[in-house]
């Protein structure tokens, strides 16, 4: 990781929890290069010829390894769009972490889309750990658009932890999934924003297979004059078991839209949303104070506590 | 030592304002053991809010171990060492039991000395220590937190509000258990509970009745219980409630 400076290493840090050299296989990319990668017996990672981006193949059996990806922007004015597809075969438990970081100190806009389909065999197990950041004190802005697409098969479970706490000015996230007979899709969301930021966050996830079920839960925090639209939508195809939630905080000026949806096309579907918006409890505050923390810091406590 | 001087404390009630504490003058002494009582409504709850900070009265004022601090906030009167048990805890989504004990203990509380609160308060810590603070906890598992957060707090005056309210009958009989433990080790604290329980009010040194906002009675526990017994506000766990559990 010689071409990696400074700013790109605290933004690993950030987005990936990386200090070092990761273990198992790994693809760093910065500044719209690849620099670093690193394959195993089982994984194997290839550039894309037709666009920019990855495809990662994980073999049938592979159990207990690691994959990461993580994505750093240090220039300013950089847009790129990336298309990284994962091909995960049957009876694997794996952890794949992805992430972006972006660093703008000038003027221009950065924004990187990052587009990350996951096939998964049967009955695997596949944890997914996403991580979005944003830095610097530029004019320009720091725009994420992420795509993540999951189409698991039989048997199997996913499960995503997408989290975004800080410093990214306008997002769109999308997130697509059909699951298949007995498998299971896992979500937590977390999201802050603050500022002057825009977060649009959009579930759209399919249960077509006996069996199957979705557990979609979004954590939010809008601070300031902020702006959330969650949209988290649940179709039942077969008897299947689907459950949403939004659960945000408003502080400030902050304003939210939370669109949670349910559409049954299976008599057995059995599906329940909870959505609840609200500002920090005024008791929640006192008790906390009680105990000798100043206002400022029970609300501090308060969110760590709920995004955590 | 707590002191209140001609405490008044008014609030607007159906377009009339309303003396809820009306000149209110009395002397807590240390390491005394306090049960407050009377008639609901009477302005106990409010008493101990002004106490804690969490109201500020309209006139009169507070003297703690003989500064005055009415005019000092929840978190200033808290660093003085006041502590404060809520009658209705509250409920924190995502924060565990350990969080909210390691904040009253105002350090990094290690696991076990965490445990060492909750075992006080008759849960068994292994059980709890990462549960969160949220409904999926009952309301006498919540009580019994609300009081470890105040025990694993270095205070000199300690205020349960209706430490009994709302829990069933079990819970109950632990919460007796973990008063008189409290009442037995309170060298250097003053506890100040509000209760109309006959086995609370029967462990106090002292007993204040409060009612419509003045101060009834105040005196020794053996002079004031004999009086009260049997009225609203020193009454007995329901005779049939507890014949029920034992048959239970």
């Amino acid at each position: 990781m010689d071409k990696i400076d400074a700013v790109q290493m605290r933004l690993l840090r950030e987005v990936a929890d990386l200090h070092d050299v990761p273990e198992g296989a790994y693809n760093l990319r910065a500044n719209g290069k690849s620099v670093g990668r690193n394959t195993t017996a089982s994984i194997d990672i290839q550039t894309k010829t037709d666009v920019s981006g990855i495809d990662i193949r994980i073999k049938d059996g592979t159990k207990n390894e690691s994959v990461h990806i993580p994505v750093v922007l240090s220039e300013s004015g950089l847009k790129e769009t990336v298309y990284n597809d994962f091909y995960i075969g049957d009876d694997c438990d794996v952890l794949i972490v992805a992430g972006c970081g972006i660093d703008n100190c000038g003027s221009q806009d950065s924004e990187h889309d990052g587009i990350h389909r996951f096939f998964v065999g049967k009955n695997s197990k596949v944890r997914y750990v996403e991580k979005h950041y944003g830095s610097g004190d530029g004019n320009g802005k720091r725009i994420l658009n992420p795509v993540t697409e999951a189409y698991i098969e039989e048997g199997s479970t996913m499960e995503m932890e997408m989290v975004q706490i800080k410093g990214v000015d306008s997002t769109k996230r999308t997130t697509i999934a059909q699951v298949g007979r007995d498998s299971k899709l896992v979500v937590r969301e977390r999201l802050m924003t603050h500022g002057v930021q825009i977060a649009e966050s959009i579930y759209k996830v399919t249960l077509d297979g006996e069996n199957s079920g979705a557990d979609v839960v979004s954590r939010s925090v809008a601070r300031d004059s902020s702006y959330q639209k969650l949209d988290l939508c649940v179709i039942g195809n077969a008897a299947c078991t689907g459950h949403t939630e939004c659960d945000s905080i408003i502080m400030d000026n902050g304003r939210i839209l939370a669109v949670p949806s349910l559409e049954a096309n299976s008599i057995d579907a059995q599906l329940v949303h909870e959505a609840a918006i609200g500002k920090i409890a005024g008791e929640q505050l006192t008790k906390l104070m009680t105990l000798g923390l100043t206002e400022q810091e029970a609300e501090e406590q308060i969110i760590n506590g709920f995004l955590k | 030592m707590l002191e209140l001087k001609n405490i008044s404390f008014g609030a607007p009630s159906e377009g009339k304002y309303k003396e809820i504490i009306d000149d209110i003058t009395l002397t807590v002494p240390d390491n005394r053991f306090v049960v407050i009582t009377g008639p609901n409504g009477g302005g106990k709850s409010t008493l101990a809010k002004l106490i804690a900070g969490i109201e500020t009265p309209t006139s009169g004022s507070l003297i703690f171990d003989g500064e005055d601090i009415t005019g000092l906030s929840i978190t200033e009167r808290a660093k003085k060492g006041i502590g404060f048990a809520f009658q209705q805890p509250v409920r924190f989504k995502g924060l565990t039991v350990l969080d909210l004990l390691r904040i009253a203990a105002g350090k990094t509380l290690s696991v076990s000395e965490a445990c060492g609160y909750l075992s006080e308060v008759g849960l068994c810590a292994k059980d709890y220590i990462k549960r969160e603070v949220n409904a999926s906890l009952s309301g006498g598992e919540l009580k019994r937190i609300e009081i470890a957060t105040v025990l694993a707090r270095d205070i000199k005056l300690a205020i349960f509000d209706e430490p009994e309210a709302g829990i069933d009958l079990w819970s109950f009989q632990n919460l007796i258990r973990i008063f008189e433990k409290i009442r037995a080790g309170s060298s250097g604290r003053t506890v100040i509970v509000i209760s109309h329980q006959e086995r609370i009010l029967n462990i106090a040194d002292e007993i204040i009745v409060l009612a419509e906002g003045k101060l009834s009675q105040k005196g020794p526990k053996e002079e004031i219980l004999p009086g009260i017994i049997g009225s609203g506000y020193a009454t007995n766990v329901c005779p049939r409630m507890e014949g029920g559990a034992k048959n239970g």
